[in-house]
């Protein structure tokens, strides 16, 4: 394995593995908050105990998020030195402010979690506010920098004279920011909450049917509903601001290899970069230009545009960009079938349904990084520094990938071990 | 401000970060070391207390950290750049523990389902003190290593450091003065958050950990003349002398106040002591970052970046400040529940 090959897979093996448990601290406390809000208007115990049990599981989760976080906090120098000298200052900013919002988080999930007896209802209820608005505001920010790698807004400024920019409104007047943060922030929410209705669709397949589970599915799937739909519709608007600054890669997105007005719309394929062709795809004609650029006859740039050293790896990240969007489209149904059905009772179908939601959620969520961070390559920062000119001088860094994979895969599984035994008050007992 | 001043003055947020996390994600350390070593016909209920004390804090505690790398290389970031470099293997190992140690702490906390003497919840317990008493004496030795020339970086090249160039015996020394620092402020902190015989048991680990402080830092001035001189003569000065009497002064004194049970007294004491120990350290190390090739002069980040570091940490303090006075008022100071878990303020009946 070369260095370079190391370092990416260090970093896209604990970014992916960050997600989750990021989305998750995104969404949950959302949950969270509307739950113990309704038992505290309505004294329905189903309530209580919903936030009380949620509130057990993402303890776990925000404690294993904060130290995969901390980890690629370091990472990002330790496998990019000179990413990091370049663009330090700049991304800074947003880490920078990223970093309150953690802080606001941190403290009120202390406040939250022991809390409990201590605070009064009304209090305890208020101190969960703040972790659903920091949640969501640390992945807004965090998206800010990962927005600035793509589109490197004012780069040549910085380039010629660091002394003369300010690297805030450099890093927060980026067009691609906004897309790329509303598409990505809405994800999490996606991913948390058809996660959720899959446990409780999965406990009902097992016969736990109460009254409780059927409430934390309907909340979950008012949440994922809406996020769903919220999908493709940002997803859209990702997909023109990608045409817009980064044509190279939503030519590897669409394996378009000659640039061609009136593009077709591939959907499904392998693309093969020797022969410069895809195999097996379903062609809609004009369907690409039209989704990119509004006409069917707009000109669509290919890949053959550019020497192939600048093409990003093109079977992972056209098949990605099926898998999400593909995801993405069975969500959207899984949650129509789910307001149609549900009237006439939770037939297994349905329920076997839900429970598949939950991976296909997080299966987007990651796939869809890869699109965009795997799309991105050869650059780290897009047009202005490669990533193998990035990478940091020390050898051997395979050893410390296989570390950390092995470090992460202990500590996954025993989070989905301790998940498991997360209880819910008096409703335990009733488990079938 | 001009240029060299906001260099300056992001210098000194970064120790007051360090120096934050220090004060209490080191003292979490500390509770890590002390469950470690908990022992007795109490441990288990030691245990208990430590894990009560750090729960709700530990996680803001942590924050400091991040900010602190965060700081780094948005403010330095050349100096950044070369840091985690020089300091690859020692910061990857300090990345095991940190994810060790919280990780194993919420599992354990969370995890109690199956009781404290599970088989699975005492590897947890396990992992928890040994991440724990690891990580701070690497941190320390990578503190030495930046004020001694273990850090190098001639011409501003990026390459590979020689091997463990941060091993010395002074980083060593350094790295357990940290290690003890963290003990000292977990027990004295934990004399406030427990009660009779509890109590006593921290008051003595309070004790022998202050002691060992005491010693350690006499002993690693030798060493630092050796392989610091630099930082050696800085501190000896007639300028700085002062700040490292009174910094010993102020331990011996806080050793003193848990001695005779002045507990309240021993906290503010044993944390003014730390503060003098990091910023004696700060003041010798300046005018580097990393010494001798990174200035804080020549290795900031231009004045429009710094700026804008400033306004983020105005705005953001703005929120910080109270959310972090509610935290710590709500579990620490005069906390009428110390030493018991809290007593359940019983939710109003539920109506059915
Ligand atoms: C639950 C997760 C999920 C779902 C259902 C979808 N996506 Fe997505 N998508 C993401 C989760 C995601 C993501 C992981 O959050 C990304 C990565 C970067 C980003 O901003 O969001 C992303 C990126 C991303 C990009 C690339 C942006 C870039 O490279 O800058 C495009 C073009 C789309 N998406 C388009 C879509 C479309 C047309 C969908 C239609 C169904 C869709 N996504 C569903
Ligand atoms: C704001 C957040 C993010 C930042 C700042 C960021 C930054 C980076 C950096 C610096 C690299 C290494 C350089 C490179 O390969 O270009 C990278 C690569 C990568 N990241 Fe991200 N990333 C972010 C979010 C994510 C997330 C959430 C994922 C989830 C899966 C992800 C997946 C990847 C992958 C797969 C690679 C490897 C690309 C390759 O080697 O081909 N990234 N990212
Ligand atoms: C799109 C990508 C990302 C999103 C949406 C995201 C979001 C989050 C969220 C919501 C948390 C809170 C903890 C939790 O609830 O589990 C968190 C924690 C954290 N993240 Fe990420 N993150 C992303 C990528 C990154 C990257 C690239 C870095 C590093 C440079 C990073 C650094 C951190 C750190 C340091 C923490 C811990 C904060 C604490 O101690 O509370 N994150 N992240």
């Amino acid at each position: 394995m070369s260095n370079l090959m190391a370092a990416r897979g260090q970093m896209a093996f604990t970014l992916g593995f960050h997600m989750i448990f990021a989305a998750f601290g995104v969404g949950f406390p959302l949950l969270q908050v509307v739950a113990e809000g309704i038992y505290l208007r309505t004294r329905q115990e189903r309530y209580l105990a919903l936030a009380k049990a949620w509130g057990k599981a993402n303890a776990v989760l925000f404690g294993v998020g904060a130290v995969s976080g901390t980890a690629l906090a370091f990472e990002l120098g330790l496998l990019w030195p000179r990413f990091m000298r370049l663009a330090g200052s700049t991304i800074g900013i947003g880490f920078a402010s990223e970093g309150f919002a953690f802080f606001v988080e941190a403290i009120f999930i202390g406040l939250y979690l022991y809390g409990w007896g201590r605070l009064s209802p009304l209090a305890h209820w208020l101190t969960g506010i703040p972790i659903a608005i920091a949640g969501a505001a640390s992945a807004v920010l965090v998206v800010g920098v990962d927005a600035w790698m793509q589109h490197p807004n004012g780069v040549k400024a910085l380039l010629s004279d660091p002394s003369a920019v300010a690297p805030g409104p450099m890093l927060f007047g980026n067009p691609h920011w906004p897309v790329m943060a509303l598409h990505a922030t809405v994800a999490c929410y996606a991913a948390t909450a058809f996660s959720l209705a899959a446990v409780y669709a999965w406990g009902m397949l097992r016969g736990r049917r109460d009254a409780m589970r059927r409430t934390a599915l309907h909340l979950a799937m008012i949440l994922g509903t809406a996020a769903a739909i919220a999908m493709p519709l940002t997803g859209d608007l990702s997909g023109k601001a990608v045409a817009r600054f980064q044509p190279v890669k939503l030519a590897a997105m669409e394996s378009q290899f000659r640039t061609q007005a009136g593009a077709p719309l591939r959907i499904g394929g392998w693309p093969e970069p020797q022969r410069r062709a895809v195999v097996g795809a379903l062609e809609i004609p004009g369907g690409l230009s039209w989704l990119a650029y509004g006409s069917a006859g707009a000109t669509v740039r290919g890949l053959s545009s550019v020497p192939t050293r600048l093409w990003p790896d093109l079977p992972l990240t056209h098949v990605s960009f099926q898998l999400m969007v593909g995801a993405g489209t069975a969500l959207v149904l899984l949650a129509l079938w789910y307001w149609v059905a549900r009237r006439r009772g939770f037939t297994r179908p349905l329920l076997w349904g839900l429970v598949a939601g939950g991976p296909l959620a997080f299966l987007a969520l990651e796939t869809g990084w890869i699109v965009t961070e795997v799309g991105r390559q050869p650059w780290i920062i897009y047009g202005v520094q490669t990533t193998a000119a990035a990478v940091t001088p020390i050898g051997g860094l395979w050893a410390y990938f296989l570390g950390f994979v092995a470090l992460y895969a202990l500590l996954g599984a025993t989070v989905v071990w301790l998940l498991r035994r997360v209880e819910h008050g008096r409703w335990a007992a009733q488990a079938a | 401000m001009s240029g060299p001043q906001l260099a300056d003055a992001a210098a000194v947020l970064a120790l007051f970060a360090l120096t934050a996390y220090a004060l209490l994600g080191g003292a979490d350390f500390g509770g890590g070391v002390w469950d470690l070593f908990a022992s007795g016909p109490r441990a288990l209920e030691q245990r208990a207390a430590i894990a009560r004390a750090m729960g709700p804090v530990w996680e803001a505690n942590h924050v400091w950290l991040i900010f602190l790398v965060v700081l780094l290389f948005t403010a330095f970031p050349p100096a950044f750049a070369a840091l985690v470099i020089g300091l690859f293997l020692p910061l990857h190992l300090v990345l095991l523990g940190v994810v060790l140690r919280g990780a194993s702490f919420v599992f354990r906390a969370h995890g109690a389902l199956s009781g404290p003497r599970a088989p699975l919840q005492r590897t947890f317990g396990a992992a928890f003190g040994a991440a724990s008493a690891v990580t701070p004496v690497l941190l320390g030795a990578a503190l030495a290593a930046i004020s001694s020339g273990g850090v190098r970086s001639p011409r501003g090249s990026l390459v590979a450091p020689p091997l463990a160039s941060w091993l010395t015996p002074f980083a060593i020394a350094t790295g357990l003065l940290t290690l003890a620092l963290c003990a000292y402020l977990a027990a004295v902190y934990l004399t406030l958050e427990t009660q009779g015989r509890l109590r006593a048991d921290f008051r003595r680990k309070a004790i022998s950990a202050g002691v060992a402080l005491l010693v350690l830092a006499i002993a690693d001035l030798p060493l630092m003349a050796a392989w610091a001189p630099r930082l050696y003569s800085r501190l000896a000065s007639p300028s700085a002398a002062p700040l490292l009497a009174g910094g010993t002064a102020l331990a011996v004194w806080s050793i003193a106040a848990v001695w005779r049970s002045r507990f309240e007294v021993g906290r503010v004491l044993s944390a003014l002591s730390g503060i003098a120990l990091l910023w004696g350290w700060g003041f010798a190390q300046w005018p580097f970052v990393i010494y001798p090739d990174f200035s804080i002069a020549r290795s900031a980040a231009p004045n429009p970046a710094l700026r804008d570091v400033f306004y983020a940490v105005g705005v953001g303090a703005l929120l910080l400040g109270p959310s972090l006075y509610l935290l710590f008022r709500v579990f620490k100071g005069r906390n009428p529940a110390a030493g018991r878990p809290p007593r359940p303020r019983p939710h109003p009946r539920p109506a059915r």
